[in-house]
């Protein structure tokens, strides 16, 4: 007879085995053999790793690697007008950009004026993408370029000539419904 | 009739010399493979590659390791006691490399005119040397942790004491089935026993307490509680570096294959095989081989598998269970020895 009466709502706590003794040792002794078929079953399996160098996890379309500067495709004139609302947009104040006027012998951009220096800080950069949204011309961009260390802090600042080249497309991209 | 301390046969000296030096050299090169296989298997029991860039395969890592080692300061703390500091490794690795003289890879065979026993040498006390063997090794562990003067080397090394004394105990009556059923103390003669059926069969018990306790003896994983890298930060080798550091390794490593070996002598019927295969003698030292690395992957396979004991489950497991079957082992095998 219990000295209090517990209602209904009151559940018994479900208790383990008691530990110790043979009936212990022989739990122990079969879970070890599940251990060990867990174990044996990761060597069916084959290993998972991807040999990173070699073999490069394929990033998603949107993922935000090194940036790109565009130009336009017929013309061949550069899309960014030296606007700088993408140092301004910069939480990181990694962007800076000197603007210059374009002249008719010497016309560099489609808009007034250009980037006569455009440069990106990548030690300092976070790769929010602000700058994309901030670009009223689309002419910065994300890449997806994540390979970006060097042997030197000032090798990491981007200039306008390596951010408009071609990159080497060296990051696999995620295929559809991958 | 039960024969103490004599040998059994004996080879002509230059012989004895010449095996020496073969089983010196085997049995060393067997611990960069063993070393190499048991990352790469470790690292397929955890669905990854292990070392796979140094050499072909990752095959010619254990030679960049040792080399590493090898080429490293012999530095040491202070308070560390200077000769017994330098000793105690090579405590550890010289009574390693004797154990494994009296594992038998076959029977006396003709070579070239010459009879040769394919072993270290065939004494009449077999598992007692290597007890023996067992037994000063751990003063290589006690002596090291104890000299270095360091507390995380003392505590490994009180650890490893223990450890060892109570799992000797259990490993020692687990073989003792083993020889009443052989009648002989001899491996040669325990392999010979085993012509019609293997030990592993009646004496079942004797081999899971035999190996469990094995695990013990060599400071493997899930009984690495010397070694504890989490909490004793490498236990009695804490403070030991470069070369020293190499042969502690290289000595537990050796014990692995030992004890693997004397496994597979003892309760694997040695070089027999079963099914009425008689291959010829040549074949005889790759058949014990391949069965002590059958073992040796068990070995990896547990440690892949079993996190560590706790030092008082450590404790109960040696002294609760495997001491009670071993002793009931060994009493229904006398039983059974008497009456048939």
């Amino acid at each position: 007879m219990t000295p209090w009466n517990p209602s209904d709502d009151v559940i018994a706590v479900q208790r383990g085995p008691e530990p110790g003794g043979p009936s212990a040792a022989y739990r122990a002794f079969g879970e070890t053999l599940r251990g060990m078929k867990t174990t044996f079953a990761r060597v069916l399996e084959g290993p998972k790793t991807i040999q990173y160098p070699e073999e490069k996890v394929p990033v998603y379309p949107r993922f935000r690697g090194r940036h790109k500067l565009h130009r336009f495709e017929d013309t061949g004139l550069e899309k960014c007008v030296g606007c700088s609302l993408c140092a301004a947009a910069c939480p990181a104040d990694c962007i800076r950009v000197v603007a210059a006027e374009n002249t008719p012998e010497n016309r560099v951009s489609a808009g007034e004026r250009y980037a006569a220096v455009y440069e990106i800080n990548m030690s300092r950069c976070i790769f929010c993408g602000y700058c994309e949204v901030a670009c009223p011309f689309d002419a910065i961009t994300m890449g997806h370029e994540y390979e970006l260390s060097d042997r030197h802090r000032g090798d990491l600042i981007f200039t306008k000539e390596m951010l408009l080249a071609e990159p080497l497309e060296r990051t696999p991209l995620r295929a559809e419904g991958e | 009739m039960i024969t103490f301390g004599d040998v059994n046969y004996v080879d002509p000296w230059w012989v004895q010399i010449i095996k020496a030096i073969i089983i010196f050299a085997v049995g060393l090169q067997l611990v960069p493979v063993v070393l190499v296989v048991e990352r790469k298997l470790l690292g397929r029991f955890q669905a990854r590659y292990g070392p796979n860039r140094v050499g072909p395969f990752g095959v010619l890592q254990p030679i960049a390791d040792i080399l590493k080692l090898l080429s490293k300061e012999h530095s040491r703390p202070t308070t560390s006691i200077g000769p017994l500091f330098t000793v105690a490794p090579m405590i550890s690795l010289i009574t390693a490399i004797a154990a494994l003289a009296i594992v038998p890879f076959g029977n006396v065979v003709n070579i070239f005119g010459t009879e040769v026993g394919l072993y270290g040498i065939d004494v009449g006390i077999g598992p007692l040397y290597l007890f023996a063997c067992g037994a000063v090794a751990f003063y290589g562990l006690m002596l090291g942790g104890w000299s270095s003067g360091s507390k995380y080397s003392f505590l490994g090394a009180m650890r490893a004491a223990a450890q060892l004394i109570s799992y000797e105990v259990s490993q020692g009556l687990a073989l003792i089935g083993v020889i009443m059923t052989a009648g002989t103390l001899s491996l040669v003669g325990i392999v010979e026993a085993q012509e019609s059926m293997w030990y592993i069969v009646p004496q079942f018990v004797g081999f899971i307490v035999f190996l469990t306790a094995g695990f013990a003896e060599t400071n493997r994983p899930p009984f690495d509680l010397s070694e504890a890298d989490a909490e004793l930060v490498q236990g009695y080798m804490t403070e030991y570096g470069g070369g020293r550091f190499a042969s502690y390794y290289f000595a537990e490593y050796l014990n692995l294959i030992v004890i693997s070996a004397i496994t597979a002598t003892v309760f694997l019927g040695g070089w027999l095989l079963p099914f009425g295969l008689d291959p010829p003698a040549w074949v005889d030292p790759i058949v014990v081989l391949a069965k002590m690395g059958l073992i040796v992957a068990f070995f990896i396979w547990i440690r892949a598998t079993l996190p560590r004991l706790r030092y008082d489950q450590l404790m109960a497991l040696g002294w609760k269970i495997l001491l009670p079957l071993a002793t009931l082992n060994v009493l229904v095998t006398a039983i059974l020895v008497v009456t048939t």
